[in-house]
Parts: structure tokens; sequence; C-alpha cells
């Protein structure tokens, strides 16, 4: 089996649609309405840096609530007997399934305000707060929906850990605390750090959960671009340029944190 | 500390379906109230099967999901086989290309070939819709499919071919008779990936649909830009029950299939 022949048709297809559809963002990002050469779309891109520092704040509060919760989780999981274990898996991963629109609007029902919240925190005399259209809102809409990529790498990680090992380490006299620690924590890592590049990356980028349920109050990075190709500010040098930067944030990103993550981390297994 | 782990994980599971769960109940409410439930009715059932825009973007979002992961399949297979053969710098480099828009953000994806398909609709006269749409689909379907059948073949041993091969046959009856069998499993899981991602995608299709033709997330996020309607619950409930329905029959299957070959092996 020699033959480099069939990859040509999906080689052709890789230049004409991954390839220069990416030089297409450089080629925009750095020329004017006239295509001639130009810095200032790149340059112009500073003056939202309150926004990508946003972005960037809310995906890291994001991540780490995530991984707080996820943690504790997946050592749970791997605690249970393996029939359960595949079937709480699958239970834990099942609302990842339903679209994430339907999960962010779900949540909008819940925290608006006539909402159900808010409905039940007035029975007995509370509020009504303000939840929708909060900074908080957008960080629980990114931890819901994130959450399911979080458990699973860790989870597939740790379930590979040897039993023996941690027997081991209980016979040469840890307790459950210190095993934990200095054995299952540093064999997890790779699932964590890809846990991390899973969660952070969408949710640096997203702009539907903001747009939900942020209001138009807390703009992202994901709506500032999605204004610039959809919305009312039609300008999609602009727009190519600050997708331009938040591709390589994202790429330097992955590439630190790859340096530690794990080879596979069974992106779609159920 | 048992009991411990058992209320983490009740509260976890609060948390993950409260909310799916609300919006189900809801979906059965006699007023349009998210918080009071004044009654019980099918009525936005009914409102979800005769609203003509939904049923319409639903069969678009069939369409193009079978359509593309057949087409990615096929396209990411064939790659798959090809790039096995390559040295290994121009495979590397290949591969690299390939995880590009597994990794980067969709919304870069989708705006990528936004840009494409604007700077060549300007000058061959073209429009966004169904081709563009199967084009984008395809683009972000494929690399799952070659993600996919990359280790089983790598996994295959390779004198099979050849064995094949020496036996009689041409490298066409090699393939499909010896290759493909062996391959089959990441294939299948390849087109499923494919057909998943493709029936699910909202951002990359939001950025390369045009005005004209929509696909079911598309139309679901205008309806949720829009006044509240309780018909989206109903469309929830709807594709949470399917998505349950389609998770338990593939565990029972597992379970079953696993249990025959624990029965077989003894």
């Amino acid at each position: 089996m020699k033959n480099k022949l069939p990859a040509a048709p999906y080689l052709v297809w890789m230049i004409v649609f991954i390839l220069v559809p990416l030089i297409m963002v450089a080629y925009f990002a750095f020329t004017d309405k006239d295509a001639h050469f130009t810095l200032d779309y790149v340059s112009n891109v500073a003056q939202y840096t309150p926004i990508f520092v946003r972005s960037i704040w809310l995906a890291l509060i994001s991540t780490v609530i995530c991984l707080f919760i996820a943690y504790p989780l997946a050592y749970i999981l791997i605690g249970m007997n393996t029939n359960i274990q595949s079937t709480m898996l699958m239970i834990v991963m099942l609302p990842m399934w339903m679209n994430f629109l339907l999960r962010t609007y779900a949540w909008m029902a819940l925290l608006g305000n006539n909402g159900l919240i808010n409905a039940l925190l007035g029975l007995v005399g509370l509020g009504p707060f303000k939840m929708l259209n909060t900074e908080g809102a957008v960080v629980l809409g990114m931890v819901y929906n994130y959450l399911p990529f979080m458990i699973l790498p860790i989870y597939s990680v740790m379930v590979k850990i040897d039993k023996s090992v941690l027997e081991a380490a209980a016979d040469l006299g840890c307790n459950p605390a210190k095993t934990m620690l200095k054995v299952v924590f540093p064999l997890s890592l790779p699932g964590v750090f890809s846990g991390i590049t899973m969660v952070f990356v969408p949710a640096i980028s997203t702009f539907i959960i903001s747009r939900m349920l942020g209001g138009g109050g807390n703009l992202l990075i994901g709506d500032l671009i999605e204004m610039q190709f959809l919305g009312n500010s039609y300008n999609i040098n602009l727009g190519a340029a600050i997708s331009l930067v938040l591709m390589v944030i994202v790429l330097l990103i992955m590439t630190i944190l790859n340096q530690f993550g794990a080879d596979d981390d069974g992106v779609m297994v159920i | 500390m048992k009991k411990l782990a058992k209320v983490y994980l009740a509260l976890v599971m609060m948390f993950l379906y409260v909310p799916i769960f609300v919006l189900i109940v809801f979906s059965f409410n006699t007023t349009k109230s998210r918080s009071v439930m004044s009654g019980f009715t099918f009525d936005w059932y009914i409102k979800l099967f005769k609203n003509e825009i939904i049923m319409s973007s639903l069969m678009n979002t069939i369409i193009i999901a079978v359509l593309a992961s057949i087409v990615s399949t096929i396209l990411g297979t064939a790659a798959a086989v090809g790039i096995k053969n390559m040295k290994k710098v121009p495979k590397a480099i290949v591969l690299n290309i390939t995880n590009f828009p597994i990794i980067n953000p969709e919304i870069v994806t989708g705006v990528s070939l936004m840009l494409l398909f604007v700077f060549f609709a300007a000058r061959m006269n073209f429009e966004f819709g169904f081709v563009t749409l199967l084009i984008a689909h395809i683009t972000f379907d494929v690399p799952y499919v070659i993600l996919n059948v990359m280790p089983k073949l790598n996994q295959m041993d390779p004198f099979v071919y050849e064995a094949a091969q020496d036996l009689g046959c041409n490298p066409l009856q090699a393939f499909f008779k010896v290759v493909l069998p062996e391959i089959m499993p990441g294939v299948v899981s390849g087109f499923l990936i494919s057909f998943t991602f493709s029936l699910d995608d909202f951002i990359i299709s939001y950025f390369t649909c045009g005005s004209s033709m929509q696909t079911l997330p598309v139309t679901i996020y205008s309806m949720t830009r829009r006044k509240v309607s309780p018909e989206i619950n109903a469309l929830s409930t709807i594709i949470f029950l399917t998505v349950v329905v389609i998770l338990v029959i593939k565990n029972i299957v597992e379970i079953k299939s696993n249990a025959k070959e624990k029965g077989e092996r003894r």
C-alpha cells in the first residue's frame, strides 16, 4: 500500500477550504476596502483591549470552576463499579447532546426577572434579583455548557490509572488524602491540561452565551467579531483583524498547554 | 466519605438536569409564562409541527448532515489511506493543517470560510446558501473522519494488503475486500461524529448560510432572539427524548455485545 493518490482530492479540498480561508483572514486583516496594504485594522484591535481582557478573564474563571467541579466528579466516578460507571458517565454527558443554544436558552428561562428562580425566591419573600444580563450569568452559562469537556478528559486519564499503584501507595503508608495528592493528582495532570484547553478555547471565543445570558453589556471577543461580519457595524477587515488576534492568542495558549497535555483526550468518547 | 460522594454526585446531576427538566415541564404549559404552571396542553407541540420555518430548517439540517457526513467519510477515508503512505515531513504538515479546524475557535473557522465565500461571491456571482453551507460542513467534518480512521490504519498489519494482492486482488479489490473491513470501526465512528457535529453545528453554519437557507440551530437562534416562545421548549423536549432513546439503545446494544464477547471467550 504505497499509493498516495487517494489523498489527492482531500489535499485539494484542504488547500482550498482550510488553508486559503486562513490566508484570507490575514489578507483581509492587512488590507483596506480597496485592497491596499494597511496596518490600521490590526492596530485598531488594541482599542478593544478591555473586551479582550474581559473575555480572557471570564473564560479563565469558567475554566477554573469547571475544573473544581469536574475533578472530584471524575474521582468519584472511577471509584464506582464498572457497569454503573459507564451508565453514570453517559448520564453526565447526555446534556451535551442537546444543542447548546437550547441549553443556554434553558438558563435564560430560569434566571430571568420573571423566571423560575426569582418566582421561587419570591415565595419566601426575597428578590427579585437581577441575575440575567450579568457577568455571573455568562460564567454560569459557560460552566454549564462546557463542563462535560472538562469531565471527559480527566475521567479518561484517571480511569487508566492502575489500581495496584494506589494500593502500593497505601501499603507504603499513604493515607487516602496523601495518595490523592502524591499519586492520583500527578498522574491525572495530562487529562487536566486537555480539559483546560477544551473548556478555555470555546469559552474565550463564544458569542452566543454572552449574547443570550449577558445582555448587551457584556460583550466578548466573539460578539465583537460577529458584529463586524453579520451585525450592525459591518466591517469585515476589522473583523478579520480581530479574528487573527484571537487565533494567535488561542494558538499560543494551546501550544503552551499541549506541552503538558494528554496524547489522546478522548474528545468524543461516550 | 461515600455519603459525601453521593451528595456531590446528586448536586452535579441537579445542576445538569434541572434546567432541562424545567424546559420540558413548561413545554406543556398553557400560557407563555416560564415560572407559573397554569395548565396542561399539547398546543405548543402542535404549533411546532405547523411551523413551516422550523420544519423546513429541520429538513435542511438533515439533508446537509447526511450529505456532508457521507462526502466527508469518503473523502476522509481515502485521505487517511493516502496520508499514511506519505513521507514523514509532508505527512506531518498535512496532519497539522488538518488539525486546524479542530483546534481553532469555531468562530474563526466560520469567519475564514465566510471571507473566502465573500471574496469569490463578488467575483464569480454566486450566493450564500446550500452550496456554501455544504462546503463548510464537509470542511469541519473531514478532519474528524481522518482522526478516526488513521489509528485503525496504523493498527492494521500492512502485509495483509500485500497478501491480498499476491493472491490475485487488484489494488481496488484489495482495499475493499481486505483493508476496508479492517478499518470499518474507525470509518463508522468518523461518519457518526460527522453526522452529529453537522446536525448540531450552529456557529459555522451561522456565518456561511446566508439569508435564504437556514439550518435548525440557526432558526433556534433567531427564535431565542425574538420574544419568548414556548415552541422552543417543545422542540427541546423532543430533541432531549430523541437523544435519550438513541443513547439508551446504544448502551443496551453495547452491554449485550460485551456480554456476548465474554461468553464467547469462555
